[in-house]
């Protein structure tokens, strides 16, 4: 074990949903006799990670996996069903909201839409201040709008502009507005959740060496939500991908993507498009992703995995380690058959 | 002067400009509003003066006509009073109420709203069929009901004394729903944008980013409605008034003018029910059209065909 823990673990959380509805959409009839129906989503199923100071921890997954809801869990935006989340060993997902303070300093999130993440009726000025006269009371007006004109330089926007209001600007402006005011409070962990998929190419690659540069500047750790493979290969430290609201494999970059093992990452990796190759050895799955409202029984990949096996479609595989700090939920690996 | 210059571009001078209707209506409104406030000024004579009410010249008839005298321009109702005064004086008591009941409506509603949206769950059913309890009743049988209990509980005297705010508290209370169901669901929509979740992981509280990030943008749809609202309380008024509900004989708004006037109708008097009666519906006709106007503009996605 660490003797120090680390900055961010969560441990077998779980998230439902539950959409049902009122009363009467929740009745129905069976054998002629009222039964209350609840309808549940679940949406994270026994997730457990953790995430060291000075790393991108990457998740990946398809859309509708659960990877934004673990995002927002971790940082307390949708309290988890089950499960523990420990900040530096503080567990804090059982804090009230003023104890939760403190940690909201450290713990910030960059959202994937520029053009809903900004209050349209705030001047980027007010925006980026109002984190700051909230966590310092103390702190002067003009102490403040030093700080604003300082961050808003280091994210590569013009501090003339803070007057203005976000629909003056450009996607990829309103999105560095909104890593400023991610740092305002100077966080050590960021939450960035899909940062980048809503802007332009041209300008997602501004943005991640923002990310980048603003990591080595301060030492920020980020756990990074994204479905864009190449960009996991370019910014993280480890890997988690997600299937259906579990974590199926976690590696570091490398060791994934020179070597995936899991059959749902090795799907996942041969459909990234190369430049140049003509690809003969796409993966491809079959079937659908199914509703997390009824997930299968045991591994939730069982019915599109080319290598399903008798067992798979009854036990839960869970994770295990495997070579060099390698996680993986599989039980075809596990027997040696993959 | 920022403001200024944004508003000078804004998209709202620019369609008010184009709109006809919009400038001729806002112009007669601007009329109405400045000749009521200004009636112990302009008018002829004061009305609540009962010392220079001579009751010998009662329903006289407008001056152009057999009978009328130029110092009645329009005439006098039963008690003698001068109608144009006693219509200036009536058209404030009456616009004032109906600010002033709006305003109550548009606080309690846009609160109530505000919480049932943003919290949502059992708070939000509580709230909503507490609404829906509260527009099953007719507003005129809400301010019927309030208005004769505190008659009959302050006796008739003290009520004529309290008129005005008896008023508006019964018109207050009777269509905060309205408000609270339109504040509602701009809250539902805007609750679920990125920008509230940012204000959350901030760590600011609840009663902040209902106040200062939400409700900034519930605005353009409480605007509208408030200028629908505010003719319907006036209306409101005027029917509680005819009813005799209303404001007294001796401080006459509008509707008690219609209502004293109504009774004269058959002998002949007609303009002591019908000049109040033109004023009142050319007030409430700009209003609701400036209303109309305003809906438009600040909804672009409405097409008028």
């Amino acid at each position: 074990m660490n003797p120090t823990p680390p900055l961010l673990e969560v441990k077998n959380i779980t998230k439902h949903f539950d959409i049902s509805g009122g009363f009467l959409e929740k009745l129905s009839l069976e054998n002629m006799r009222p039964v209350l129906k609840k309808t549940v989503v679940h949406a994270l199923n026994d997730v457990s990670f953790s995430i060291i100071a000075g790393e991108t921890f990457s998740i990946v997954g398809e859309s509708g996996c659960g990877k934004s809801t673990l995002g927002r869990a971790v940082l307390g935006l949708y309290p988890p069903s089950s499960g523990q989340i420990y900040y530096y060993g503080t567990r804090i997902d059982v804090l009230n909201a003023r104890e939760m303070l403190p940690y909201r300093r450290k713990m910030q999130m960059v959202f994937q839409d520029p053009y809903a993440s900004l209050n349209p009726r705030m001047k980027v000025e007010q925006t980026l201040m109002e984190p700051v006269l909230f966590h310092n009371p103390a702190i002067t007006m003009l102490e403040a709008r030093d700080l604003v004109s300082e961050i808003m330089e280091q994210v590569g926007v013009d501090p003339l502009w803070a007057s203005r209001y976000p629909h003056e600007f450009s996607g990829g402006q309103r999105q560095r507005i909104s890593i400023a005011r991610a740092l305002m409070v100077e966080p050590e962990f960021i939450v960035a959740d899909e940062p980048i998929s809503a802007l332009d190419v041209s300008i997602q690659a501004q943005i991640l060496n923002l990310f980048m540069e603003a990591q080595e500047t301060r030492g920020l750790t980020y756990l990074f939500i994204t479905h864009d493979m190449s960009v996991v290969k370019h910014i993280s430290t480890r890997v988690a991908v997600m299937y259906l609201g579990t974590i199926c494999e976690l590696a570091r970059t490398e060791a994934l993507f020179t070597r995936p093992r899991h059959p749902y990452t090795q799907a996942l990796l041969s459909a990234i498009p190369v430049l140049g190759t003509k690809k003969a050895r796409h993966i491809k799955l079959k079937g659908e992703v199914p509703t997390p409202i009824d997930l299968p029984k045991g591994c939730v990949f069982h019915k599109r995995c080319p290598h399903v096996f008798a067992r798979c479609r009854e036990e839960v595989p869970l994770l295990a380690e495997y070579d060099s700090g390698r996680l993986l939920a599989c039980h075809g690996v596990e027997e040696g058959r993959i | 002067m920022d403001w200024w210059r944004r508003f000078r571009q804004s998209f709202l001078l620019y369609s008010f400009l184009r709109d006809s209707v919009a400038i001729a209506c806002s112009l007669i409104l601007i009329v109405l509003v400045l000749v009521s406030f200004l009636a112990p000024l302009i008018a002829p004579h004061n009305p609540y003066d009962s010392s220079s009410i001579d009751i010998l010249n009662a329903e006289m008839p407008p001056m152009w006509m057999d009978g009328g005298s130029p110092e009645f321009i329009l005439g006098t109702d039963s008690q003698g009073r001068d109608m144009l005064s006693t219509l200036l004086y009536g058209m404030r008591v009456s616009i004032i109420i109906g600010c002033l009941a709006v305003l109550m409506q548009a606080f309690i509603g846009v609160v109530i709203g505000l919480i049932s949206g943003y919290l949502g769950g059992r708070i939000d059913s509580f709230l909503m069929r507490m609404a829906d309890v509260q527009l099953s009743f007719s507003t005129m049988m809400v301010a019927i009901f309030l208005g004769a209990i505190f008659q009959e509980a302050f006796g008739v005297g003290l009520y004529e004394q309290f008129a005005v705010p008896m008023l508006v508290i019964i018109i207050g209370l009777a269509e905060w729903p309205q408000y609270a169901r339109t504040v509602r669901a701009s809250v539902l929509a805007e609750k679920k944008k990125e920008y509230v979740e940012a204000a959350r992981v901030i760590g600011l509280r609840a009663q902040r980013i209902m106040g200062r990030h939400i409700l900034p943008n519930t605005v353009s749809p409480v605007l509208v409605i408030s200028t629908v609202q505010v003719a319907n309380a006036i209306m409101s008024e005027a029917a509680l008034s005819f009813l005799g509900l209303g404001m007294p004989v001796t401080r006459p708004s509008l509707g008690s003018l219609i209502n004293s006037g109504f009774e004269y109708i058959f002998s002949g008097s007609w303009w002591i029910t019908l000049f109040p009666g033109i004023f009142l519906v050319l007030l409430i006709l700009v209003i609701n059209l400036l209303g109309d106007w305003l809906r438009d503009v600040l909804n672009p996605k409405l097409y008028k065909g």
